[in-house]
Parts: C-alpha cells; structure tokens; sequence
C-alpha cells in the first residue's frame, strides 16, 4: 500500500450532502478486473454528458481544480455501496485525502486500505475549509499525518483525530494481512475451541 | 455490573486478539462471495502467494450481473463481454482456491443474501461477511453481519478475520401492531426517514419490540437488509422459535445432536434485560402509513397521502440545497401529492424484497388486474428456489397474465449493472433499497416502495394507496 504522511495539494469543493459510492464511480464501471484505470471515471455522471463530453461546471472540470489531491466535502460522504472501485477510482484520478463532517463506515474503512486519509472534522472547520476550497487553484492545503494538522491558505492550522493504528498502518504503507498473519498462532487456538461448537 | 448487549455477545464470542489500541481482531464464520467484489481479491492471494485459510466456510455465487432474461445458453452465451468475463473469472478462482460455487443454472443460484440464508449458511450468533452493502440482511437470524470492501474480502480469504473497532449498541423498539397493510419495508423506511441515513453511523442496530417479534423471518430480513441505508455497520434482531423454525432441515444447518446444541446456545443470545445501549428510539408501527420515497436518498421518506416537501419550508441550507436539488433530479414539484405521480416502470425484486412472502402479497394485489399499458413491470424473484416455489402456487401466471415479466434471479434492477435499467427520466417505483441518483440507471428516477405498493402502482399507473385499493377489494 501506498504511504501517506504528508500532502500539500489543491482542495476541491464538493459541497453536497450524502456523496454515495454510486455517485462517486457509477456501476457500469465495476465489471472490471483490476484495481486501476478508474479515475477517468470518477463522478462520471456529474463529470460527463450522456454523449461524453466534460460539464464545464463540475468542480473537476473546472481549470483550477484538474489536479486537486483533497475533497472537502458534505456530511455522510461515501454511503451506500461496498464497492472498493469508489477509493480506487479517486486514488487513481490522484485525490489522496478527502474532508467531511462524517464518512459512511465501509467507505472510510476501505479509504484506509488504499493509502487515502479520510478526516473527519467539526461543521464549522469543514465550512472553513470548504469556503477556502472554493477560491480555486490558489488554495492550497497542508495535511500533514505526523502531526494530525491541516495547514489552510491563510496559514491557520486545524487538528484532527485519526485512531492510533490506521495511522501507523498509513505512515508506513502497511499490509495489513501481513500484519494478521504474524498472528496466526492466534487464530489456530481460536478455531481448535471451535470443536466445542460444531455448527460453526 | 450492568449487562450487555446482543451484540456484545457476539462480539465478546469472536474475538480472537484485542490490540493494546482498541481494535481487536475478529473471527469470521461465514464468507459470501460474488463476482463484483473478489476479482481483486483473489490476485491480491496469487500476487502474495497467499491461500485461502478455511475454503469451506466460503460460499460463493454471481448475483450482480447475470442477465435476469432466458439463461439455457449458460455462461458462455452471456452478451455482455465485461459481464460475461467477472462471472468467468469468478468460477475459475473458486476451482483454483477450492471454493464451494453455485453455478448460474444450479436451482439454488440466486442473490446472495437470499441464497445464504435459503442454505441454512446462516445462523443465528455467527459472524458473516460479503463484499457487499446490503449483508447486514442475515442480521435478520440474530448474526453480525456486515458488508466489507475487497481489501478485507482479501483478509478474510487469507485469515478468517477482520481487524475491527468496536461499534456502539443503538436499540430501535417498534411497539405496537402493524396494521395489516403496513409491511416490512414500511417499518424499515420509517426508521430511516427518522434517524436519517447516517443516524446509525458508527452503532450496530438492534431492532426489539412487539412489532418486530411479530415480523416474519423474511419481513426481519427486509429490515435488517436496509439497516445500511441508516448508515449502521449492522442490523440485529434476536433469534426465536420463528428463527429456528426457518433454519431446521435447510441444506447447511446443523443436523441431530449438534442441531439441539446449537438452539440450545442461539436461546442465550439476547441482549440481558439491564443491558444499556448507546442510544435508543421507539417508533409505534400502528399508526404507521404505508411510505414512498420522493427523494434521492432513503431518508426522503414520505406518507402515500402526503405530498413533495417544499425546499422553502427547510431552514438549513444545506438540507434545503439537497432538496432542492433531489427535487430537481427527480423531476418533481414541491406540493404535488404522491398519489398523483405517475410511473414508468416498476421493478419487484432485489435482496430486500424478492422472497416468497413478498412474491405472495405483491401478487394478491396483481391478481386480476392489469398493468397499466404505458408502463412496464418485472418480477425477478430472489432465487431459483423461489422462482419454483412461486410457480408451484401459480404466482407466475397471475403476474404473467396481469402484464408483469416474470424474470430469472438476480440483483437486476436493483443497482442495473445487467441489461435491466431505467432509461433517462424515466420513473419507477421499486421494491429496492437504494433510490440514489443513476442508481438503476442513469438519469432514472427510484421511488423506493413494498412490494404491495409497487404492484399497485403497476395496475394503477401512479403511486396508489394500498389501503384505498385493499377496501376496493
């Protein structure tokens, strides 16, 4: 997996509530195979016409934001469907952090198996950082994983919570199957007292 | 020491290491694959050289993108190359890792979350896991169940277990009775509408009172099946005699002696009379109205007889600039009565209401009716066992002579990632769970209802109060 500890970045505004994983990568595009080649495809139907061609007025769209790393987005972000396809879809078109009031749990679980920081921060940080978003290109943000610190435009800091072990696990791009496996001694005393339980 | 909860129990039963963190790492009983959510998987396990740890407690089986029309050409005649390819794949890597497969024409194929539990591969106090949303369902037979992503489909393929965090307990009592016409998916879209789609975000749910103790095991299904649409990570209602009635002689469950051990264990399974929960809500279904969606989330939740909320009466702007946009996504105007909306098409079936019961009532209403010429209905029941149960009681004819396609098991419709989808502005009122923008097609507009409204609605052309049609008789 992909580290993460430290990103300066465009921050896109996305301000609309209950982002669902339909939205953010439309079903068509789940018949792949493969983890990769989804970003063309993120927010497709918002970001395209039935014909193909870019809406000039979606935030992706638009000059200053074609390179954005973060969203900041509405409450309830990622809700809905399972589909992994949704982190991988914004880590391939190159979103690495993404900001809300709240993530639906798969969502922001499947974030951090991707190398993609979700934080989750208080309505009037997120306005703030939503309202600086929206000035475009100049509005660059620092995130910085060490130190659990967003950097705004105008050089304010705003902190943030991440549990202890999804932070560890990002800085250091772990595989966290690797990790479970070390306890596989664990596991074998866990499922010989299974016996006692047959039907399981 | 006050007591704890359902959930607890469980939890408390699979836990197989707690880090000095908090997270702790789970074991999990049962695994539901389907061809979506484990191509990636299964090359992550070739990539690491990585086996698959206890291939019988894996059942796998291709849902999401079959095609739901005539299926005798088998796999190989399936049109859509992509489609065709992920269900291909997926038999190949059940051969490669030795996984049980149920084949497209095997009488059991069906939806996941209807197959499982049809087998008996779900049982009461177990934990079960699928690369998809909508396992919360099985929380139905008293188990922690909950959908995962494909990294985790990978860690429970190569450990049979998942590094979780404790959710919270959030306990949601239905008391009263439900009118007749009120059903399980009205109970569950209530509870959405009430506590929003992210009320339960960070709880598992556990739904108790008279209301649902008198649900049948498919209506509980229904209920635990949307409990994501709330946000929750789980929906769980306590085992009774209604749950072992269900599960007694199914294909996978326990037989002889280890059948009576294990009801005699799922009778433990409760949450204790002191326990305390997060988090409480009381809905009372017996003045509950049969419900519909106007909106372009499962919360937008309204009465039959009300009408399309106006964005001006919202405070909050940004609850207003969400309505006002569903609104405009949905092609409606604030005010018109929901009676009034007419349909394009109707769509019974998916993973929340495709089982017999819900075949049963919508068919009652279909029974001598016709479907109204200028829409267009389907009937995709939940599995092959279903479809045959369904023409046993000559349910088939009744909607085939109504005017409804009467169609082979799937997911269809409910997410359109086959053939089955709505065309641009068109208008259907679904028995699904989810009625997000482009969800069954792009452009389409989903009106999430029962089964017995949605038939009702095929025979009178626009949303119609099934209390008015049931007097009518």
């Amino acid at each position: 997996m992909q580290k993460f500890n430290h990103l300066t970045g465009i921050a896109a505004p996305l301000d609309i509530l209950n982002v669902d994983t339909d939205m953010i990568i439309p079903k068509q595009f789940l018949k792949t195979i493969q983890r990769s080649g989804l970003g063309k495809n993120l927010f497709d139907e918002m970001r395209y016409t039935p014909e193909g061609e870019e809406v000039a007025d979606f935030v992706l769209n638009q000059a200053a934001y074609r390179e954005a790393e973060v969203l900041v987005a509405g409450d309830n972000f990622g809700c809905g469907s399972s589909r992994e396809h949704a982190p991988w879809a914004l880590l391939d078109f190159g979103i690495r952090c993404v900001i809300s009031t709240s993530f639906a749990d798969i969502f922001y679980n499947n974030c951090f198996k991707n190398g993609i920081l979700p934080i989750v921060l208080p309505q009037a940080d997120v306005d703030k950082l939503m309202d600086d978003a929206k000035r475009g290109a100049n509005a660059t943000v620092t995130i910085d994983l060490e130190s659990q610190t967003i950097k705004g435009p105008d050089g304010g800091t705003i902190a943030f919570e991440v549990d202890a072990f999804r932070k560890k696990c990002l800085l250091e791009g772990l595989d966290d199957i690797g990790l479970t496996l070390q306890k596989s001694t664990s596991i074998d005393t866990y499922e010989t007292a299974l016996a006692d339980q047959p039907w399981r | 020491m006050t007591g704890t909860t359902l959930y607890d129990k469980i939890w408390n039963a699979h836990m197989v290491d707690e880090q000095a963190d908090g997270n702790c790492l789970m074991y999990i009983d049962r695994h539901l694959v389907h061809e979506v959510t484990s191509p990636q998987a299964f090359e992550g396990l070739r990539m690491t050289g990585r086996t698959v740890r206890a291939p019988h407690k894996v059942l796998a089986l291709a849902d999401h993108n079959i095609p739901t029309t005539d299926r005798t050409g088998g796999v190989d005649a399936i049109e859509d190359p992509e489609s065709k390819l992920q269900i291909q794949t997926l038999e190949k890597n059940c051969a490669e890792f030795g996984l049980e497969y149920v084949a497209m024409d095997d009488i059991r194929q069906g939806i996941v979350h209807v197959t499982g539990p049809e087998q008996g591969f779900t049982l009461p106090g177990l934990t079960i896991v699928c690369g998809d949303s909508h396992t919360s369902t099985h929380g139905a037979f008293g188990a922690l169940a909950h959908g995962i992503g494909t990294s985790e489909v990978e860690h429970v393929l190569a450990t049979q277990t998942l590094i979780q965090s404790k959710a919270k307990n959030f306990r949601i009592n239905v008391v009263g009775e439900a009118p007749d016409y009120i059903t399980a998916k009205d109970i569950a879209l209530a509870i959405v509408g009430e506590i929003g789609t992210a009320g339960g975000t960070g709880y598992v749910l556990e739904y108790a009172g008279p209301a649902i103790e008198a649900l049948s095991i498919e209506g509980r299904m229904t209920l635990c099946n949307m409990s994501i649409e709330a946000g929750a990570r789980a929906g769980l209602v306590a085992p009774d005699e209604k749950t072992y009635a269900f599960l007694e002689g199914r294909a996978k469950a326990p037989k002889g002696a280890d059948w009576d051990q294990a009801v005699a264990y799922w009778r433990t399974l409760s949450s204790d009379g002191d326990a305390v929960f997060d988090k409480e809500v009381t809905i009372d279904a017996s003045d509950l109205p049969p419900l519909v969606t106007w909106g372009t989330s499962p919360q937008d939740v309204i009465s039959i007889d009300g009408s399309v909320p106006n964005p001006a009466d919202i405070k909050d702007e940004a609850r207003r600039k969400s309505t006002e946009r569903a609104l405009d996504y949905m092609g409606l105007t604030a005010g018109t009565p929901m009676q009034e909306v007419a349909i394009d098409r109707v769509f019974i079936g998916s993973c929340t209401n495709s089982r017999i019961e819900d075949l049963r009532a919508a068919a009652a209403i279909a029974k001598g009716k016709t479907v109204v010429p200028s829409v267009s209905a389907m009937v995709v029941p939940g599995s092959g066992l279903i479809k045959l149960q369904a023409e046993k009681e000559g349910l088939d004819k009744i909607f085939i002579d109504a005017g409804f396609e009467w169609r082979e098991p799937g997911c269809s419709m409910c997410l359109a990632m086959n053939a089955d989808k709505l065309q641009p502005g068109e208008r259907c009122a679904s028995t699904s769970n989810r009625n997000f923008e482009g969800r069954q097609g792009r452009g389409g507009r989903t009106h999430l209802v029962s089964p017995e409204m949605a038939a009702a609605a095929a025979v009178t052309g626009h949303f119609t109060d099934i209390r008015n049609l049931k007097a009518e008789g």
